[in-house]
């Protein structure tokens, strides 16, 4: 086991290399490279930007400068944002809570739905019938509409909930945040049940059909019990899978629900930076947010080795 | 899988109704100039902000366009970029989905790490930040959606070619000396087609999707050109007090998007009978 996730692990590496070159590419291979937003600008003058240049390290070959920002990134120097002259890390860090406030609720509320939906629409037609509308539905969804359409009937016409922010100014009770929760927690978990309770439904198909499931309804297990957990057990480490892969995705799913509901994470951070042309940031968002991407796909390799004894007997 | 059961697939309502919306939409952005009810950027100051009625379907905008007219002109715009789009990354999938299945080795491995690793950045950001940084004309725009979106392709089509080149008639083609390039483009790919096109329809949806995300933030399609998503970025500040600028552009998307995948979703399971079957 130890031996499988070092192995994993040295394997994460190379792909990480892969991904820092591929970003370095897009942000310097177009023309200006981060110097374009200076230069549309006609009031910066042609000499400033070449002093910018040289400041910026931007007259090195391209080689030298991918070295000396990829260990840099490494020892955690991510640079300083255009925006404000703060640490770049220290911008991202102090809007991670926000984000994982918001993303670990929209993964509860998915599971809370997404659980019994797709173990009932394993075994009764009429579920399955409503469980693929709603979850062909739910895929289509342009988030950013979804979003607004919430907004303008639950903030604007009911007035029940608040449209935007993590809290009302001077607020901040235990309340108060959660009201401002509900509805991008809500729309981002509607994205993630579609996808998660048709899985759980394939999967527990497949686990009705195999042949333990005969033996213990043959020995007079209670439906009920073959279900939740004869069934849903043997599930679970495949689906546990797809649930980890799908919230590392949410790393830019949340930037649109973030931007459109204003909530102060990483995502919204990711948007006003565009604006600004803050590659600084930018960069660091990609960077992590695709290593997140990596780590939890070891981690759910992981996992589903640790749930599932059957794999784990297979190891070399 | 009976053939009764083939054909239930082909004849369930939700195809034929999702194929009917397709091709209707496809049908009213071609005719948008005849179907309209006014000139395509017609302004009319003195019926400015009117909500929907029978003379403005879907009511008017700031300037006193007609949203109707406009969203119909609209679909041109996001339809072409979700089709061509789709084009690209169909292109761009197959050619390395299928040279990685058929020659294997190392080339294999190499072009599959080199798809995990652009599979882990996420998508729509990394998307936004080349376009920020490109400032993309309609036609750019498309190839850099194109350009995100042959990951899922590249590795279906690999996994397909990879279990047609081990049958007879594969082996058979190179036995009479056909070059693999020749092997792969009349042989295999021909019968990867079903997997090609689920995979086809699917990436017109993200496409449509993509491209209104990012013109909703404004780095897509740049006015005066209209698509979906830049009418919903239009519309954004005015929700509370003209709704339906928002409303029916978003519908639009919604439901185009909701018929190809529906589509895609039914030739998948199609294909998946048939395999069955075989």
């Amino acid at each position: 086991m130890t031996r499988l996730i070092a192995r994993r692990i040295l394997l994460a590496l190379p792909l990480l290399l892969v991904i820092s070159l591929l970003l370095f590419a897009v942000l310097h291979l177009v023309p200006g490279g981060p110097l374009s937003a200076y230069l549309e600008n006609p009031n910066v003058r042609p000499e400033d930007i070449e002093r910018l240049r040289r400041a910026m390290g931007l007259d090195r070959s391209l080689a030298q400068q991918y070295v000396s920002w990829l260990l840099a990134f490494v020892r955690g120097d991510w640079g300083y944002s255009y925006a404000d002259g703060q640490p770049v890390m220290r911008r991202l860090l102090e809007r991670l809570p926000a984000t994982l406030q918001l993303v670990g609720s929209a993964v509860f509320i998915a599971l809370l739905a997404a659980i019994p939906a797709g173990v009932y629409a394993a075994v009764r037609p009429r579920v399955d019938r409503a469980t693929s509308l709603v979850a062909v539905a739910g895929i289509s969804l342009p988030v950013f509409w979804f979003g607004l359409s919430l907004q303008l009937l639950f903030a604007g016409l009911l007035g029940w909930l608040p449209s935007s922010g993590r809290s009302t100014f001077g607020g901040g009770s235990f309340g108060d945040t959660l009201a401002h929760l509900v509805l991008p927690a809500t729309v981002l978990a509607v994205v993630l049940a579609s996808a998660w309770m048709r899985y759980l439904r394939r999967t527990m198909r497949e686990t009705l059909a195999e042949p333990f499931i005969g033996v213990a309804r043959s020995r007079g297990v209670f439906e009920r019990t073959l279900l939740w957990r004869h069934a849903l057990l043997n599930a679970a480490p495949v689906f546990t899978t797809v649930v980890l892969l799908d919230a590392s995705m949410l790393a830019s799913g949340a930037v649109v629900t973030e931007s459109v509901f204003a909530w102060p994470g990483v995502g919204s951070l990711f948007v006003d930076s565009l604006a600004k042309r803050d590659y600084a940031v930018l960069m660091a968002f990609l960077m992590c947010g695709s290593a997140v991407v990596v780590a939890l796909n070891l981690v759910s390799d992981v996992v589903a080795l640790w749930l599932d004894p059957r794999r784990r007997a297979t190891l070399p | 899988m009976t053939r009764t059961s083939v054909y239930a697939a082909y004849s369930a309502p939700g195809i034929r109704f999702a194929a009917f919306v397709v091709g209707a939409l496809i049908l009213a952005a071609l005719l948008a100039p005849f179907i309209a009810p006014y000139a395509a950027n017609a302004i009319d100051l003195a019926h400015r902000r009117a909500p929907p009625s029978v003379s403005h379907l879907f009511g008017t905008d700031e300037l006193g366009r007609d949203l109707f007219t406009r969203v119909l002109f609209g679909a041109r715009v996001s339809l072409a970029i979700g089709l061509i789009s789709a084009f690209v990354s169909v292109a761009i999938g197959v050619a390395i989905g299928a040279t990685a299945g058929y020659v294997g080795g190392v080339i294999d491995a190499l072009l599959m790490r080199g798809t995990d690793a652009v599979l882990c950045i996420p998508r729509l950001p990394l998307l936004m930040m080349a376009a920020a940084t490109l400032h993309p004309s309609v036609p750019v725009l498309v190839v850099l959606v194109g350009l995100v979106g042959w990951m899922e392709t590249a590795r279906v089509v690999r996994t397909e070619v990879q279990s047609l080149s081990e049958r007879e008639f594969v082996a058979a083609a190179r036995a009479v000396g056909a070059t693999p390039l020749r092997v792969v483009w009349r042989h295999v790919l021909p019968s990867a087609l079903p997997v090609v096109a689920v995979a086809s329809t699917l990436a017109v949806a993200r496409g449509i999707l993509l491209e209104s995300a990012l013109s909703f933030f404004g780095v897509g399609v740049q006015p005066p050109t209209a698509s979906w998503g830049s009418m919903l970025y239009q519309a954004q500040t005015t929700l509370t007090s003209e709704p339906w600028l928002a409303v029916f552009p978003g519908l639009m998307i919604f439901v185009t998007v909701l018929a190809c995948n529906s589509l895609g979703d039914a030739f998948g399971t199609l294909r998946a009978h048939r395999a069955r079957q075989e």
